[in-house]
């Protein structure tokens, strides 16, 4: 689930419940009209209330730093659990997105 | 000495999307019989869906099917979950494994990290597959062993 909190420049995305390749379809869909609409100077994706992610997961944050920063905007990954920081250390996404609270 | 085993379990299931969290929910209850840490279970259910996915979106690309796990306890804790498609297979297993190697079109996102997610979780990955007749991949792992921190 998506809830999205917009102060002007800056939107706050907060994801919850499971982020997999089921799920992250429809995150994709509604964050990248969110993105296209206003086109936030920073989108913060939230993943505070992520129970789980997966390599998908990966893909949604990498895909939508690219929209985002083609929105001329940028992104920045808050929050997350130990076992989801621990994916997004294996990744090496950490040093391809800013992060805040994340491991 | 040959291991004993105490339980297997054998599902299966249609390779659709939205069965990717019953299959790692699945396997996360039958890991609950050896006792793991809630990280140990973490990183069980996030190699599962990383090749119940890969089954789901790259073995059935172009066809429907079902997807096969069998699971198997042996009375040293150790674990192992076989996930089997009947799909496309894979040319080269090896190239495959490598990070960030992806087949997919880019705008399905993939970043080609889903074997180095199963290798950093699972003890040993062991993936065989033949073009045309699908993939099995065998993920391993010894509960309260390696990562034992409990
Ligand atoms: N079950 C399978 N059937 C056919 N091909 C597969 C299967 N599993 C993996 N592959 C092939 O191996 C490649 C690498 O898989 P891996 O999971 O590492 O990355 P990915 O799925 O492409 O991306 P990600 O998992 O990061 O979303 C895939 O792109 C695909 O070509
Ligand atoms: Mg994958």
């Amino acid at each position: 689930m998506l809830k999205i909190y917009n102060d002007g420049n800056r939107i706050t995305a907060a994801i919850s419940g499971d982020l997999d390749h089921h799920a992250a379809r429809e995150i994709r869909t509604e964050l990248d009209d969110i993105i296209a609409r206003s086109r936030p100077e920073l989108l913060i994706l939230d993943l505070g209330e992520v129970g789980f992610m997966d390599s998908s997961g990966i893909g949604l944050i990498l895909g939508r730093s690219r929209s985002v920063k083609a929105a001329g905007g940028e992104l920045l990954i808050k929050n997350a659990r130990r076992e989801i920081a621990e994916v997004i250390r294996i990744s090496g996404l950490g040093s391809l997105i800013a992060m805040q609270n994340v491991g | 000495m040959k291991k004993i085993m105490i339980n297997e379990c054998k599902v299966r299931f249609r390779a659709i999307s939205r069965n990717e969290s019953f299959s790692r929910s699945t396997a996360a209850a039958f890991a609950m019989q050896c006792d793991p840490t809630a990280s140990e279970i973490a990183e069980i259910k996030t190699a599962v869906s990383e090749a119940v996915t890969n089954a789901i979106v790259h073995g059935y690309r172009d066809s429907a099917g079902d997807v096969e796990m069998i699971m198997r306890l042996y009375e040293d804790s150790t674990l192992y979950i076989q996930i089997r498609d009947r799909g496309a297979g894979i040319g080269d297993v090896h190239a495959a494994m490598q990070p960030m190697f992806t087949t997919a079109p880019a705008d399905e996102e993939r970043s080609g990290l889903g074997f180095t997610v199963m290798e950093s979780f699972m003890d040993k990955v062991r993936v065989r597959s033949a073009e045309g007749r699908g993939t099995t991949v065998t993920l391993e792992k010894k509960i309260g062993g390696k990562s034992g921190a409990r």
